[in-house]
């Protein structure tokens, strides 16, 4: 229920963001080359999906939160940062470098993840 | 049904399956009193037929937690509700509390307009003064530096502080800030060494109550349900003769004694939390509505002066 709850108002966000429709953000979980959101973080129940997160040079990552609670993604680094992100909020970093990059909640620090960035 | 528990084989005098008793009445409400090192506990309700004598202490204060002003989602679609119905039970108490300890996720998201509110609503609050350290909510986007503005007056650092009532040596300290990847609560060098310092003055006889947001003890770190630095601040208290520490942060009561040390958290204002891992993760419990009240509430906590007596009572919203 929380989930469909979630995704629809997810979708309803992005459309508002980008004018995506809704059948256009349906199928980006398969991912079409040219699509800017194709790489992304969900953040549920207090973790990064996937931990670990590889991309080519250039990818734009986007987080979205899926919890209850707030939570934000900082670089362990500090590189980059996002706001808090409310239920349903999302961020976008572009990664231009190679390298690996490791972020983390500074809100919820045991949580942690990483990009890498080919 | 008074329940006395005789000391046990060990050196702090407290019976562990007699302790556990009293546990485990927590959830409804439960007032234990350590007295010379015996532990006796009383429920709330055969407080309120037959009143019990200790409960009118030399000092008194209530500890408020976790009010999330500001959330708004099933778990609680009303927080400013439950808050004024823990204000509403407070200032029914017989005795006012000479104070109030706030600790922490005052709000849910550090906005200007959830302070408001939660200072609106605590204005009704019938006792003398408020005191307050921050959750980790409380501090978003801005490393607590609205929070400072409103609630840091005559506080160091980063809003950690001490004051004395009625013998009593009160230490409020910040743990939500600078928080390390991977990492629990953290209470940082800075801190630690003006703990260190501000109670090096007291005899060990003084009677220490130390609140803080996040739990000064390991209740679950695998949720992040602890601090990375807290047995350093507790190695600096080893000397005193009766330690309460307060926490809030789980949205549940729980309660450890360690020696000297009585570890206890509070219930949330807002809306309950799983017990530690019953769920993938923590965060807001969805419980059914007529079962919400009973999970939130206030602890009250009296002190007998002379002899180190200590009693906290956790109070649920309803029963």
């Amino acid at each position: 229920m929380r989930s469909i709850f979630s995704s629809l108002a997810v979708t309803a966000a992005l459309v508002l963001a980008f004018g995506l429709s809704a059948v256009t953000y349906g199928k980006q979980g398969a991912g079409s080359p040219g699509d800017p959101d194709k790489y992304q973080v969900k953040i549920d129940n207090f973790s990064f999906t996937p931990g670990s997160l590889t991309v080519p040079a250039g990818a734009k990552v986007t987080w979205i939160n899926h919890d209850d609670v707030p939570h934000n993604v900082v670089s362990t680094d500090k590189k980059f940062a996002s706001p808090v992100l409310d239920t349903d909020e999302q961020f976008s970093y572009e990664f231009k470098d190679p390298g690996t990059y490791a972020y983390y909640c500074s809100i919820h620090p045991k949580m942690t993840g990483k990009v890498i960035v080919q | 049904m008074r329940k006395f528990i005789g000391p046990g084989s060990s050196d702090d005098g407290i019976d562990r399956r007699g302790f556990l008793k009293c546990m485990a009445w927590a959830g409804t409400g439960v007032f234990c009193i350590i007295q010379g090192g015996v532990l006796k506990s009383y429920s709330l309700s055969q407080m309120a037929q037959h009143g019990v004598d200790a409960a009118k202490g030399d000092l008194s204060f209530v500890q408020i937690s976790d009010s999330h002003i500001g959330f708004s989602k099933p778990a609680n679609t009303d927080v400013t509700a439950t808050l004024q119905e823990a204000v509403a039970k407070i200032n029914a108490l017989p005795t006012p509390p000479a104070f109030a300890l706030h600790t922490g996720d005052l709000t849910h998201l550090s906005k200007p307009e959830e302070f408001d509110t939660l200072d609106q609503v605590l204005k009704s609050l019938k006792t003398s003064k408020v005191f307050y350290v921050p959750g980790e909510h409380d501090v978003l986007n801005d490393n607590g530096k609205q929070y400072l503005e409103r609630y840091g007056k005559g506080t160091q650092g980063e809003g950690w502080f001490s004051f004395d009532q009625k013998g009593v040596h009160f230490i409020g300290l910040v743990n939500v800030l600078n928080l390390k990847a991977g990492g629990l609560g953290t209470l940082g060098r800075e801190q630690l060494e003006w703990l260190e310092s501000d109670v090096k003055r007291l005899k060990t006889s003084t009677p220490i109550v130390v609140f803080a947001h996040i739990p000064l003890w390991a209740v679950y770190p695998e949720w992040g349900w602890g601090t990375d630095d807290s047995e350093q601040a507790l190695s600096y208290l080893k000397r005193f003769g009766s330690v309460t520490v307060l926490n809030g942060h789980i949205h549940q009561t729980m309660q450890k004694v360690e020696g000297n040390v009585t570890f206890h958290t509070a219930m949330s204002t807002a809306f309950p939390q799983p017990q530690p891992g019953t769920a993938p993760s923590p965060g807001p419990l969805k419980v059914p509505a007529e079962k919400l009240r009973s999970l939130l509430g206030v602890t009250h906590v009296n002190f007998l002066g002379g002899k180190h007596t200590l009693a906290i009572v956790d109070s649920a919203l309803q029963s």
